[in-house]
């Protein structure tokens, strides 16, 4: 940093030049000094105010925000445990058509500004830290990709979507503390058919919709410690307690988000309100946390145990997954609850074990809950996911490659559709006619292609499928690409490293042998009841395969100066010799006497004799 | 004969070469000089042109002239005589308008010109009669119905000594509007002259100026953004750093402070309070800057500081010496507002929790402040509302707690109105003042605040326009474009405006003149594109342009220097010949 201020002595004078100018502007009014400082704090009087007006008479007052928290933890058959947080904050508050509400309870009120300021129905944000290995860990309670993912629909009020969607990116890039600005519009996509609304609302014109993600970004606790500010009750109680960086972030896999949508009030859904979930998902390593005994607990997650709910929540609650374990042939759980409680998520009926945090037993006599789980065998085998996907790039040298994506089916007998996206940068050129889609060695013809090109500097790619998959199988989508030359000036920081290409994005109606339930009144656990479900035989299930990461041809950076000093030089000599040309003079020179005959000369002279 | 000859063939063969050998040397010369010419004529303004920054004109004459800043302030005063205070042959001899000005000068490129332009008259029959209602509240009332006087102008009625509208000690009415009543003293009875009247009169309609309209106090504190001055007292000081720099746009935001809510489910009506009390305010003061109002509720909020158990009152007690360190903490919390960049005022409600209550703020001299509440200059203001009323023994907690909204909203209006700048400066002592009514603000309250935030948006524009021009002007690698070059356009022409408005009395459009004047200011000052090529340093040009420019000006500069040191031996030769 020194040696860069020294180098340039010009910038640090303007950098004074301009420091010195603010510092005169802002100063200017407290020159007074220590006086003011003194002055600083003063007691109010209320002397010749007086609001002299009819009481008010105090309201009969509703208080009409809701809040919930949930933790659920699964053990994975790798020994390995799931964590997930829901905290689920409901504001009734109507903003659909324009109404302005400024007053807040329990929503945090930097986010409803956004909301009303930008006109947003629907934002969806996730940062992840890691990938979630599905055909390890079985599917996520709510996925997401790795980086930064953010989907916004507008209400259909919005004029400029562009513009209010680049707006919005700066503002919530301040809020959550990430690089959301870079978000622009060559990552932007449309997607007609994959990202449908959460909420309620009939508007699915998709030109309301923006989806882009950053494969890159990093998460850690910058952007926790925001996210976590937007609880009612903060980090001081209830399940947020737990919520430490220093050991969620020493984890395989950490994915936060902040899902906001409008739900309805009751089951005639005449009027909707504001749903905020904000969800935290952690994958814990056995073998990392470096101890021999194989058990988990939540002082050894999460180095917090619990001692209360937040006071301002309706429910608290923690589940933990028992499914596999109904005799206790897996783990050992301590202390025992009473209560267990079923519920169908993602198409399986799952028992979980419960423990409300509401209740003073739940904590016992040492006023503190510090769930044990003993680990016993690791034997017993975890469902299947019947959905899987993944990746890769293939192809050698730095012209053109092929991105293959496969879809695994693991259903025994059904075959289902699939809707695949795809956003591809545009310095990767899609040749769009060698897309083949194939299954089982045959071609599988989608039933349904969007396909919009990209523009160079402008759009990425957007491909949308949608494809069956028959039972039992894996469908392959190829595509072959060309890399595009960047100019000198696009290139990233570490352009060595490579360039990201977003996760490839999966949503599918997975059919099911359990019926879901599809009532919104009946009380339901957080976690099961996210996506919106409307056929009671199928639920829906959202895969995001590997990003990737594909080298690009990569220049010499220093060559534009070495141009520089070639050209130069050649534009020098050729011009030298034309300006010899022209400006010397020439003229004949006697030639110079031999050596032989100088030296014959000299010995001339010695001797008197006249010389040659 | 034959070594003649030979010498005469050498002599001829010489005089060739030399002659070929100068023609050609002259040749050279001159292709020298002319390819010297061509550089310098074509090659160098080519290359100037080329990389040349694009910098749009500014209007830099003007920018110069508002570095030195004549303001002049003119306000309307009318002097209405009701009965019995003037004779009828005196009411002749009134003059119809006086004008008085006063020059002050600030600072050497600051001058200040105050002009009150006094108009005279008699009362009509219709204000003699509104003059006669029992009480001077009610008088002001009525006379306000008769007419209205415009934003920025003031109407004075002198009352004889004899009207029993003013009590016995107060000689001065001001009312809620823009009018005063002025009861004559008793000195005066009718029999003196005219002069003596008007003499009498003007140091009375003096002051009652001072309080209504604008007073060289506020107009130099209005002017600190471009005149450094030094205050004769601390109060001073303080009086001109408590209130809010204008600004366009406000954000007010009403945060309840619950940390306890374990003990504490406290309810407030914060959206009848607001409507209540705190938008007829805004509305009033809507032509000053637009308003935006939130609020809301934060839990688990803790004060920075842990406050002093007082035995002999158990009481918990903040004292005034740690108030600045209470807020720090709840600032984290706060939260900025995302969705604009005008200045937030913060009102605090503190509810201190079950273990701290209650909880007293104490002020320098110990002793208890009255509203428990305390207010930080251009922050906001902070109140502690003790809720241990409400346990009783045997108390289930959480207690359900509602707020008195009119107590709370009594102490932020108060509050609010001296960090916008609102001042009540003490009248004197044979002055009675208005309550001001349903709006919380006189409307000549209004016009002093439209008169010092005019004065200080032209300030401050100026000062921004002058030091970017400077700028500007000092860094020759900065781009000017075409929308910088527009802005501080029409930025000059609001200001040029806004002056002239002030001179000419029309508050209302100088106001909004001067606002225009910031807005266009305060955007082309932080126009982004001015830092383009702000960092492009002349080192790194140079290493650019060292492999071209060397190796093709050093051949030309060499055959120059030959050149002119050759015509110099020449010149020396030729003067050694002649001598």
């Amino acid at each position: 940093m020194a040696s860069y201020w020294n180098r340039n002595p010009i910038r640090v004078f303007v950098f004074l030049i301009l420091t010195v100018f603010v510092v005169v502007r802002s100063n200017i009014p407290s020159t007074p000094g220590e006086g003011a400082e003194e002055r600083r704090w003063e007691a109010s009087q209320v002397g010749d105010v007086d609001p002299g007006m009819s009481v008010a008479p105090p309201h009969p007052h509703t208080n009409t925000d809701s809040f919930q928290e949930e933790l659920v933890v699964r053990p994975l058959h790798s020994g390995d445990i799931y964590a997930s947080f829901q905290f689920r904050t409901v504001w009734e508050a109507d903003f659909s058509r324009g109404n302005k509400v400024s007053h807040y309870q329990l929503f945090p009120k930097s986010l409803g500004q956004v909301i009303s300021k930008f006109s947003v129905r629907e934002l969806h944000i996730s940062f992840t830290q890691g990938y979630w290995r599905t055909m390890q860990w079985g599917q996520p309670f709510l996925p997401s990709p790795p980086g930064a993912e953010l989907w916004v629909w507008f209400q259909d009020s919005v004029t400029d979507v562009d513009g209010t969607w680049k707006e919005l990116t700066n503002v919530l890039s301040g809020i959550f503390c990430a690089s959301l600005n870079f978000i622009d519009s060559t990552n932007t996509v449309q997607p007609s058919a994959a990202f449908k609304p959460l909420g309620v609302g009939n508007v699915t014109d998709h030109r309301f919709l923006r989806y882009a993600t950053l494969p890159r970004e990093i998460v850690c606790t910058e952007n926790l410690t925001p996210w976590k500010k937007l609880l009612p009750c903060g980090s001081k109680a209830g399940l947020a307690v737990l919520l430490k960086s220093e050991k969620l972030f020493h984890s395989s896999f950490h994915s936060q988000a902040v899902h906001i949508r409008p739900i309805c009030q009751d089951q005639r859904c005449k009027s909707t309100s504001l749903e905020l979930r904000q969800t935290l998902n952690a994958v814990f390593d056995l073998h990392t946390s470096g101890q021999a005994k194989r058990e988990w607990s939540l002082f050894k997650m999460f180095s917090r145990t619990l001692t209360e709910a937040c006071p301002l929540a309706s429910s608290s609650k923690i589940y933990i997954d028992i499914t596999d374990n109904s005799q206790g042939e897996q783990f050992e759980l301590s202390p025992a609850s009473s209560l267990l409680s079923q519920a169908v998520v993602l198409g399986d009926r799952r028992t979980f074990s419960v423990y409300d945090l509401t209740d003073q037993a739940t904590f016992g006599s040492t006023r503190s809950l510090n769930l044990l789980i003993r680990l016993k065998s690791t034997d017993g085998d975890m469902l299947r996911p019947l959905l899987h996907a993944e990746r890769y790039v293939a192809g050698y040298g730095l012209q053109t490659g092929e991105i293959h994506t496969v879809m695994y089916n693991h259903h025994p007998y059904r075959s289902f559709p699939v809707l695949l996206l795809d956003s591809v940068p545009w310095y990767l050129r899609l040749y769009i006619h060698t897309l083949t889609v194939t299954s089982k060695g045959k071609e599988n013809k989608p039933s349904y292609i969007h396909y919009q090109p990209s523009k160079d500097r402008l759009r990425p790619h957007l491909l949308e499928m949608l494809v069956q998959l028959p039972p039992n199988s894996a469908t392959e989508v190829t595509v072959e690409f060309e890399r595009a030359l960047l100019k000198w000036t696009e290139y990233t920081p570490d352009p060595n490293h490579g360039f990201y290409v977003g996760s490839s994005v999966i949503s599918s109606l997975v059919p099911s042998t359990v019926a879901t339930n599809t009532s919104i009144t009946q009380e339901q656990p957080l976690f099961s009841s996210f996506f919106p479900c409307k056929e009671e035989l199928s639920y829906f299930v959202r895969v995001y395969t590997e990003p990737l990461l594909v080298n690009l041809p990569t220049p010499d950076f220093s060559m534009p100066y070495n141009v520089i000093c070639l050209t130069c030089t050649v534009v020098a000599v050729g011009y030298g010799s034309l300006y010899n040309l022209l400006t010397r003079s020439f003229q004949i020179e006697e030639p110079s006497p031999g050596l032989a005959k100088r030296i014959a000369n000299v010995i001339r002279r010695m001797r008197g004799v006249p010389p040659l | 004969m034959m070594v003649g000859m030979e010498r005469n063939q050498y002599d001829a063969e010489c005089f060739l070469l030399y002659y070929l050998f100068s023609s050609e040397r002259r040749r050279g010369k001159l292709a020298a000089l002319s390819i010297a010419a061509m550089v310098i004529l074509v090659g160098v303004p080519l290359w100037w042109k080329t990389t040349q920054t694009y910098r749009a004109w500014l209007p830099v004459a003007q920018i110069n002239e508002l570095a030195k800043l004549q303001l002049q302030l003119s306000a309307d005063v009318e002097v209405v005589f009701a009965r019995g205070t003037a004779t009828p042959e005196q009411q002749k001899k009134v003059p119809v308008t006086q004008t008085q000005d006063e020059d002050h000068a600030v600072d050497e490129d600051t001058t200040l010109r105050y002009r009150h332009e006094t108009r005279y008259r008699t009362a009509t029959v219709m204000e003699e009669d509104a003059l006669k209602q029992p009480t001077a509240a009610e008088a002001d009332l009525s006379l306000h119905r008769l007419s209205e006087s415009p934003c920025g102008s003031l109407v004075i009625y002198v009352i004889p000594e004899s009207s029993s509208l003013l009590p016995e000690n107060v000689n001065v009415y001001i009312g809620q509007r823009r009018t005063a009543l002025l009861r004559i003293g008793a000195q005066m009875k009718v029999g003196k002259t005219l002069k003596q009247l008007l003499a009498h009169l003007e140091p009375r309609v003096k002051q009652i100026l001072q309080v209504m309209s604008f007073s060289h106090n506020d107009i130099t504190a209005a002017l600190s953004d471009r005149v450094r001055f030094s205050p004769d007292n601390k109060e001073s000081i303080a009086d001109s750093m408590r209130a809010f720099k204008s600004s366009p746009g406000y954000e007010i935001t009403f945060s309840l402070l619950n940390p306890d809510p374990k003990s504490h489910r406290l309810h407030w009506d914060i959206e009848g309070a607001v409507q209540t009390y705190i938008q007829p305010l805004l509305t009033k003061l809507s032509p000053v800057a637009n308003f935006s109002l939130d609020s809301q509720i934060l839990y688990y909020a803790m004060l920075g500081v842990n406050p002093r158990y007082d035995s002999s009152r158990s009481a918990y007690i903040l004292n005034a010496d740690s108030l600045a360190h209470v807020i720090n903490p709840v600032e984290a919390r706060l939260g900025s507002n995302a969705a604009s960049s005008n200045p937030v005022l913060n009102f605090l409600l503190y509810v201190p929790d079950a273990h701290h209550s209650p909880l007293y703020i104490h002020d320098h001299k110990k002793r208890e402040v009255q509203t428990n509440a305390f207010h930080s200059p251009r922050w906001g203001g902070i109140m502690v509302y003790n809720v241990n009323g409400f346990y009783q023994t045997g108390t289930n907690f959480p207690v359900d707690v509602n707020i008195n909204m009119a107590k709370v909203m009594g102490v932020f209006l108060a509050q609010l109105r001296l960090l916008l700048g609102v001042q009540s400066t003490a009248p004197p002592s044979s002055f009675q003042v208005a309550p001001c009514g349903s709006s919380g603000l006189a409307d000549w309250e209004l016009d002093r605040l439209m008169w010092s935030r005019s004065v200080e948006n032209v300030a401050t524009a100026t000062t921004t326009i002058t030091s970017l021009a400077q700028l500007l002007d000092q860094i020759g690698n900065i781009v000017i474009n075409d929308n910088i070059a527009q802005q501080v356009s029409s930025a000059v022409t609001s200001l040029q405006l806004a002056v002239a408005e002030l001179e000419v009395g029309n508050l209302g459009f100088a106001l909004q003149y001067s606002k225009e004047a910031i807005l266009a200011s305060e955007k082309a000052f932080f126009d982004p594109s001015l830092l383009h090529l702000l960092y492009f340093p002349d080192d790194q040009k140079f290493a650019i342009y060292i492999p071209l420019f060397l190796p093709m000006c050093v051949p030309i500069l060499l055959s120059l220097l030959k050149i002119v040191s050759e015509v110099r031996q020449r010149r020396r030769e030729k003067q050694a010949k002649k001598d």
